[in-house]
């Protein structure tokens, strides 16, 4: 399923935060959007979640103009959005904020299976999987929002930072967990991120973006090697 | 025997405080509102409890019915008047007041409507067993048949809300969407209903409180019932004390202002009833504004 994004402006108040952005993820790819601080990476994410309410402009996903749908109800059409700064409920338990990952289901026999599935694939969180949440580190912290919206079983999975903050061996951890999750579970990923080198590494498709612009757009190893991408944003 | 007296009639008491907490905080976990109409609707309730005692006769038949009319009260109130308040006024110096100012207009409306319906006059709720105290050794207490049967009748309400929270898909979802409602909803959790599903519960809560407030005190009910105001303060401090946010909280700061009010009156002075528990309130402001159970390490149940 392929998500599409056609002249999509979003403003924060009277600030312009996205302007004009239009952009393709084909069925099964990861697509890395880069850029510096305030460039409007998590508004852009922010949006396709349904989070925000976009100016104007369309997002397609799987044919239909999603535009408007709340994000509770995009869940149920197989988005998921893991949000800036380890997404997970502090308050909660592993188990608990897995759950909270399939509640919409009904279904408690697929939620647990669901759970094996996240378990098998992040081992700490079975480890600690009666702990409350805020008593595990960033990394596992990081994979348990990952694990959490895994859960909801999604076709699209929209990841805001997921190294941020994290060491950078962690880091390495978590960008290959996302390649991998991409291949096995056939995700569509839009992975925002700072560490734009990383990201580029591990993703098919690379876009940068600019003061709420796209600056560039391509392969991600044809990013890797433009000079202006390089010398901006890869930093040699 | 004073002692004994004294520990069971503060417990009683403070168990309906701990409800009319609970009612509070739910209210305040689900759309982050003091409710001044909690009290109010607690009123409207027993009203409807009062009916369904005069025409059925049977008390037990009255407190569901007074909880499920307490529930629908309270959810109307949320989707009516909070959801449109809240998202109106989102921005602005008054953003955050306007829905707490509303709910104090909506007690007086509550207390308005009920008079007008109900008249001012006095009416009377029979509870179920006598409120005569037991007598131990020659010596008769205060505390009573009535008064133990409150006191296991919160016990078990209590025990049926903490398995809810903690073992079912809902009380996930109502806790997931307290904490963090972003999450909640990217959760696929429809967020706006288990607001008002928070304040369901809270209504229902709050109208059980008024009943045994009622029946644990003289009987009557009437809309400006000072047994109603000393509802609203105690069940506010007793949440305060609790952290606002905790529902064990909320029990143990309901059962520990009733056991100092109950102490303060039988061992210092009785003159102390309206005073006492804005001194607790105080202190426990000064002393650890968080509550007892403040800041998030309670925010468990």
């Amino acid at each position: 399923m392929t998500l599409t994004v056609s002249n999509l402006t979003v403003h924060h108040g009277a600030i312009c935060a996205v302007n004009q952005v239009s952009l393709t993820v084909p069925a099964g790819k990861l697509a890395a959007i880069i850029g510096s601080n305030g460039a409007g990476k998590t508004t852009l994410l922010r949006t396709l979640s349904g989070l925000k309410h976009p100016t104007q402009g369309e997002i397609s996903w799987n044919g239909e103009n999603i535009v408007g749908t709340k994000p509770e109800m995009l869940v149920r059409r197989g988005i998921s959005h893991v949000g800036e700064g380890k997404s997970v409920v502090p308050e909660l338990t592993v188990k608990e904020n897995l759950e909270l990952g399939a509640i919409w289901r009904r279904n408690n026999q697929e939620s647990k299976e669901s759970i094996e599935n996240v378990v098998s694939i992040f081992p700490r969180l079975g480890e600690r999987i009666n702990q409350r949440s805020d008593t595990l580190s960033g990394g596992e912290r990081q994979m348990l929002a990952i694990g959490r919206a895994i859960m909801s079983k999604p076709q699209l999975l929209l990841l805001d930072e997921p190294s941020l903050g994290l060491a950078p061996l962690v880091v390495e951890q978590i960008f290959q967990t996302i390649r991998d999750l991409t291949n096995s579970m056939n995700l569509t990923v839009l992975l925002v991120e700072q560490n734009a080198m990383g990201a580029l590494k591990i993703a098919d498709l690379g876009i940068v973006l600019n003061l709420g612009s796209v600056a560039v757009a391509g392969s991600a190893s044809a990013l890797i090697d433009d000079p202006a991408v390089r010398s901006a944003y890869l930093g040699y | 025997m004073d002692f004994l007296n004294t520990l069971l009639i503060g417990i009683t008491a403070g168990s309906i405080y701990s409800l009319m907490a609970i009612s509070m905080v739910l209210v305040w976990r689900s759309t982050r509102v003091v409710n001044f109409a909690q009290a109010g609707m607690a009123l409207l309730s027993t009203y409807f409890g009062f009916e369904a005692v005069t025409r059925l006769g049977s008390f037990w038949i009255a407190l569901p019915v007074a909880m499920v009319g307490g529930a629908l009260v309270a959810a109307l109130v949320e989707m009516i008047l909070i959801r449109l308040l809240v998202k109106h006024s989102s921005s602005g110096p008054i953003a955050g007041v306007a829905p707490i100012i509303a709910t104090l207009g909506l007690l007086g409306v509550i207390r308005a409507s009920t008079s007008m319906i109900w008249g001012g006059q006095d009416v009377r709720i029979v509870g179920p067993v006598s409120n005569d105290g037991y007598t131990i050794n020659g010596t008769t207490l205060v505390f009573s048949p009535l008064k133990l049967l409150i006191l296991l009748t919160v016990l078990v309400l209590m025990l049926i809300l903490s398995l809810v929270f903690q073992k079912t898909n809902i009380g996930l979802a109502l806790r997931a969407s307290a904490y963090s409602p972003e999450i909640a909803r990217l959760s696929g959790i429809k967020v706006d209903w288990v607001r008002t599903l928070g304040w369901a519960l809270a209504g229902a809560a709050g109208a059980v409180a008024g009943m045994f407030q009622t029946v644990n005190g003289n009987g009557t009910l009437s809309p400006d019932s000072i047994e109603f105001s000393l509802l609203l303060v105690s069940g506010f401090i007793a949440a305060v004390i609790g952290g606002l946010d905790s529902l064990i909280g909320a029990v143990i700061g309901g059962l520990v202002l009733g056991l100092m009010i109950s102490f303060v009156l039988m061992y210092i002075s009785s003159g102390l009833f309206f005073i006492a528990p804005f001194v607790i309130l105080l202190l426990v402001l000064f002393i650890r504004p968080q509550g007892i159970f403040g800041a998030k390490a309670a925010r468990r149940a």
